[in-house]
């Protein structure tokens, strides 16, 4: 496998700040409500100690969390979204973005990286829930691209980790071509017979769902993801009954046929590098 | 002649319309010449069609692009085309009646039709699914398009829902890894695409048949990411604000083309495609009979690169320097 050339300032140094986690810091499991600390959950792939919930993470613990020792490159970390349809609803979307952007400290609600995994080099786009429900705008559809770019110069892999609500509405019919302009940049990566591997976290739905995330080699989801094209709200009202039990979840999804395994997190890196690797390095001596 | 479905835009139409029948009706039964003023009153409603139709606000558009009289896609293929033979099922689970296609030829030249159809009745609407699709429409669509490449036949997308349809059995056949497969699909399909939005372009159910060499709107129409009524049940957490959503969506077929998502915009007759169907089939008929005629013996990689690469192209995005603050504009 090839090695990157690095440079000093792209380095990310917040995980060792992150090492330094206090011990008195504490978070609350949303499934079981048990109180755990921070640097024991950290250490356990943000994975309750108690219930194996799988909490919701962002871009930095994917990255910190597959790259060995947690160092990687950022790809197109600067782009942020224009205002095309200069759009208003309680809020300006400039402001919108401005105000969400002072609050998560990010530029949009998808990263794109490259590392290592088990020193396999790897492009990892991994999306941020915090950053208007993850949904998909210009931004996204461009990074994903220049991912993909990167995939085929150098001839590396590619997963994509999505945790969104779907499309950006302030882009409009902008943000729906997202969808089109990814899938097709995806055919590309096909021809050039590079794997990509799609993890779909909880929640996945909208048109992340109608679109990339659907077209992995593989699908893959963490356990208990809520997956699905329509919302399940959505789907309430229209069909005017409750919905059953389980519907839309990660077992329900891959039961019906659309996901090739569910992983636990804490065996997501290992599982990723051997599947990668299966499909990469064909022939090993025996 | 009004339709017998009038829009509130159109009640001052409607009632110089009415007035200009009474006085053509008094005039004959007293067997007076009105001529003079009938012909001041019909310039008049000539007037303020033109008035009225030209300023519509977007959600008008939306109203005119939903209205019940307006020709369908089944329709259209009828008019367009010198022969039809419709084609059902996915060959996977069953036939969806919201997506209709079929083989057809257009002025001599054999084409594959795919659409979403809406119903007019209320019993043909339920059975049409109010042209919801669920994925079977989707991988019917793909079949046809699929069968279309290996003949070497151009494709014709019709478009006109209100979305893909979003329910249990959807869902459990997996509506989203349906569209998303046609996208990937037709992106690389080695026939000529034209698709035009004939109605309603809903989201990621009207580009699930969407991916063209060309793509138009008819100027009555919409297509977004979303309806106005759902963006404004989100963003305004209200049903009522669906008129500014509307307008914030920037869904008309002006918009999408100053967006450059489309690549032009087939003009309807004064009023909307419904007023006089036969001048709407004959407008679409031209556009597609052009663009046949410039796609003819197009080489198919160099089809796909350019449609791959016009797709690619889209978004609004800021390339941010390291140092500069975020723009505050
Ligand atoms: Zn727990």
């Amino acid at each position: 496998m090839s090695w990157f050339k690095r440079s000093k300032e792209n380095i990310n140094t917040r995980t060792e700040e992150k090492n330094n986690t206090p011990d008195g810091l504490w978070e609350k499991c949303p499934n079981c409500k048990k109180t755990l600390q921070s640097k024991q959950l950290r250490k356990n792939a943000y994975v309750c100690m108690n219930c194996e919930h799988h909490l919701r993470i962002g871009s930095e613990e994917y990255f910190e969390l597959l790259f060995d020792e947690a160092e990687y490159d950022e790809i197109a970390g600067n782009l942020i979204s224009g205002d095309p349809l200069e759009f208003v609803d309680t809020k300006r979307y400039p402001d919108r973005l401005r105000d969400t952007m002072k609050k998560t400290g990010l530029n949009d609600a998808i990263r794109a990286a490259v590392g290592n995994i088990n020193g396999f080099s790897t492009v990892v786009c991994a999306m941020d829930f915090s950053f208007i429900g993850g949904s998909m705008g210009s931004v996204m559809g461009e990074k994903i691209c220049r991912a993909i770019d990167y995939c085929l110069e150098n001839h590396y892999p590619l997963l994509i980790i999505s945790r969104t609500g779907g499309a950006r509405m302030m882009e409009g019919a902008l943000s729906l071509m997202q969808m089109a302009k990814i899938s097709a940049k995806l055919t590309l990566l096909a021809k050039a017979r590079i794997p990509y591997i799609s993890l779909l976290t909880d929640p996945t739905t909208g048109g992340v769902t109608a679109s990339f995330a659907m077209l992995g080699d593989l699908n893959i989801s963490e356990p208990g993801a809520l997956i699905g094209f329509a919302g399940p709200r959505v789907i309430k009202e229209t069909i005017g009954r409750d919905l059953p039990e389980g519907f839309q979840q990660a077992d329900f999804v891959q039961e019906h046929g659309f996901l090739d395994f569910i992983v636990n997190r804490k065996e997501l890196k290992d599982r990723l590098y051997k599947t990668f690797r299966l499909l990469m390095v064909t022939k090993v001596e025996a | 002649m009004m339709s017998n479905h009038i829009f509130d835009f159109e009640r001052p139409i409607a009632e110089l319309e009415k007035k200009l029948d009474e006085m053509r009706k008094t005039a004959a039964d007293n067997g007076v010449e009105m001529e003079a003023e009938a012909t001041l009153l019909e310039r008049k409603v000539h007037d303020l069609k033109n008035n009225v139709y030209s300023n519509l606000s977007r959600w008008q558009r939306v109203q005119v692009s939903r209205h019940p009289e307006r020709p369908y896609a089944l329709d259209y293929i009828q008019h367009i085309s010198e022969e039809f033979i419709e084609l059902y099922g996915d060959r996977t689970y069953r036939d969806d009646k919201a997506m209709i296609g079929g083989l057809a030829r257009v002025n001599g030249q054999t084409v594959m039709f795919v659409g979403q159809q809406k119903g007019r009745s209320t019993k043909d609407r339920q059975f049409r699914n109010f042209g919801m699709p669920n994925p079977e429409g989707y991988r019917k669509a793909l079949r046809l398009m699929k069968m279309a490449e290996k003949f070497g036949i151009p494709v014709i997308s019709l478009i006109d829902t209100p979305g893909a349809f979003p329910g249990i059995e959807a869902e459990e056949r997996g509506q989203g890894e349906a569209i998303a497969r046609n996208l990937m699909d037709m992106s690389v399909l080695r026939v000529p695409i034209i698709c035009i939005i004939i109605g309603e372009g809903a989201s990621g159910g009207a580009l699930g048949i969407g991916i063209g060499d060309r793509v138009y709107m008819m100027e009555n129409t919409w297509y977004s990411v979303i309806s106005p009524e759902s963006c404004s049940s989100i963003l305004w957490r209200s049903w009522e604000n669906k008129e500014e959503a509307a307008e914030q969506l920037r869904l008309t077929a002006e918009d999408n083309l100053r967006l450059k998502i489309i690549d032009g915009i087939i003009k309807e007759p004064l009023g909307g495609a419904h007023r006089d169907p036969q001048a709407a089939y004959q407008a679409v008929r031209e556009q597609i009979v052009a663009d046949l005629t410039r796609f003819a013996g197009a080489d198919p990689d160099e089809l796909i690169q350019a449609r791959i690469t016009k797709f690619t192209s889209m978004g609004a995005y800021i390339e941010k320097s390291e140092k500069e603050p975020v723009a505050s504009s």
